[in-house]
């Protein structure tokens, strides 16, 4: 867990420093999956905003929403985004391990 | 556990778990009448020459798998098939359970059949749902699938046991479990139809059939069907994988059984925050790595499970 927290605390950092050269990609949600859980696993976001899932789990998974979109199979640190073009309630969840779920809310 | 003598009056559900987790560290199972009872440690049962036929499950070698868990599955699988061709009476032949591979690439689908070819025994595999992730999801059928129905289902005859090879990997629905569709449990209805129920069988496949925690998705939504097809058969056993640990029930006639695996250990049900690898000191690792050696007497019981660690 301590290695996780850590590597956040890296990633905000990181973030923070590219903010004032890339406010463009303000627009964008991350969401991490681990320990086989989307996270965050209800997500709201506007029209025209995209999502990045990254896997950082030992194990592989994907991300599909029946007629909308599928990822390729994401090894660990592997991503995959989507850019929502039309509001509605977008239902998701891992393939291989399809008690994996999550939503989006695009508004 | 302060009791292993299964005598009298039948067992308690709660017995049998005990010795669910007993079996962790290597028992021989005979199962006479439907009633399990333990006759001792694997090296104990080893000596015991076994009558009748005898086949191996091995499972979830998850070739290519280079993580913390075990930094390399190509090695513990090949250590498996040492400790196979060391065994003093050759099985007749294997299964395998699945997620022969990791990322289901070519070089891992090479690499597995290269090492467990070295058993020199006939394989009778199903897929894992790591076997289905190429690109075009045809590497494991291209290998073996191969007189097979729809995405990979068959049965064939060995020994006067009716084995069945079921795929509970596919086509599986957001916030459900393994799956097997219609049209495979059409075939099974058809497949069993006919046959004498005194024919032992055995149903394979990668995903437990039974419901052991749906909160990690280890089960199959419609395996119930499929039970109620062999319902009626004498001796059932039922053998699947992917949840990378020693798991044993018993209900009536059927007997549950689930394979280590020969790559990572994997938690017991609810004892982690994920079902993901469990890692593990690496003087521990072998210990709960390993395969498992079914044997059918000739008059069908009893029928014994050995599982073996790599290690002791």
């Amino acid at each position: 867990m301590s290695s996780i927290n850590r590597r956040d605390f890296g990633i905000a950092v990181v973030a923070t420093m590219l903010l004032p050269i890339a406010t463009a990609r303000a627009e964008d949600v991350a969401v991490h999956i681990d320990n086989f859980v989307f996270e965050p696993a209800q997500l709201t976001v506007k029209v025209g905003q995209t999502v990045t899932w990254t896997n950082r789990d030992d194990i592989p998974h994907t991300v599909v929403c029946a007629g909308k979109f599928r990822s390729k199979t994401m090894d660990t640190d592997g991503t995959f985004s989507f850019t929502f073009a039309a509001p509605g309630e977008y239902k998701y969840f891992c393939s291989l391990h399809p008690h994996m779920t999550g939503t989006v809310k695009v508004e | 556990m302060s009791d292993h003598d299964h005598h009298g009056d039948g067992v308690s559900r709660r017995r049998v778990l005990e010795c669910m987790t007993w079996a962790g560290t290597g028992v021989l199972w005979t199962i006479t009448g439907g009633v399990p009872r333990s006759l001792g440690i694997v090296d104990s049962a080893l000596a015991a020459e076994p009558a009748g036929m005898t086949f191996l499950q091995i499972s979830d070698s998850h070739v290519g798998f280079d993580k913390p868990a075990n930094p390399n599955a190509l090695g513990t699988l090949e250590e498996a098939i040492n400790k196979i061709n060391a065994m003093p009476k050759k099985p007749s032949f294997m299964i395998h359970t699945g997620d022969i591979t990791h990322l289901s690439k070519a070089k891992e689908f090479d690499d597995a059949d290269r090492i467990i070819s070295q058993a020199k025994l006939d394989v009778h595999y199903v897929p894992g749902e790591h076997d289905f992730i190429d690109e075009e999801v045809k590497l494991y059928k291209e290998r073996y699938g191969r007189g097979t129905k729809g995405a990979g289902w068959y049965s064939f005859d060995a020994g006067g046991v009716h084995f069945v090879g079921l795929v509970n990997v596919v086509d599986l629905k957001g916030g459900g479990l393994g799956n097997l569709g219609n049209e495979q449990l059409e075939w099974l209805e058809n497949d069993l139809k006919g046959r004498s129920k005194s024919t032992p069988v055995v149903l394979f496949a990668h995903i437990p059939l039974w419901t052991v925690y749906p909160q990690w998705g280890w089960g199959t939504e419609d395996g119930a069907r499929a039970l109620e097809y062999v319902k009626g058969f004498g001796s059932v056993t039922v053998l699947n994988g992917h949840i990378h640990q020693v798991m044993q029930k018993v209900e009536g006639n059927v007997t549950f059984h689930t394979a280590r695996s020969t790559a990572f250990p994997q938690p017991a049900p609810g004892s982690a925050p994920s079902p993901g690898p469990m890692k593990v000191e690496d003087s521990k690792l072998r210990s709960l790595l390993g395969v498992a050696s079914i044997n059918f007497k000739q008059n069908n019981q009893p029928l014994a499970i050995i599982d073996t660690p790599l290690q002791g």
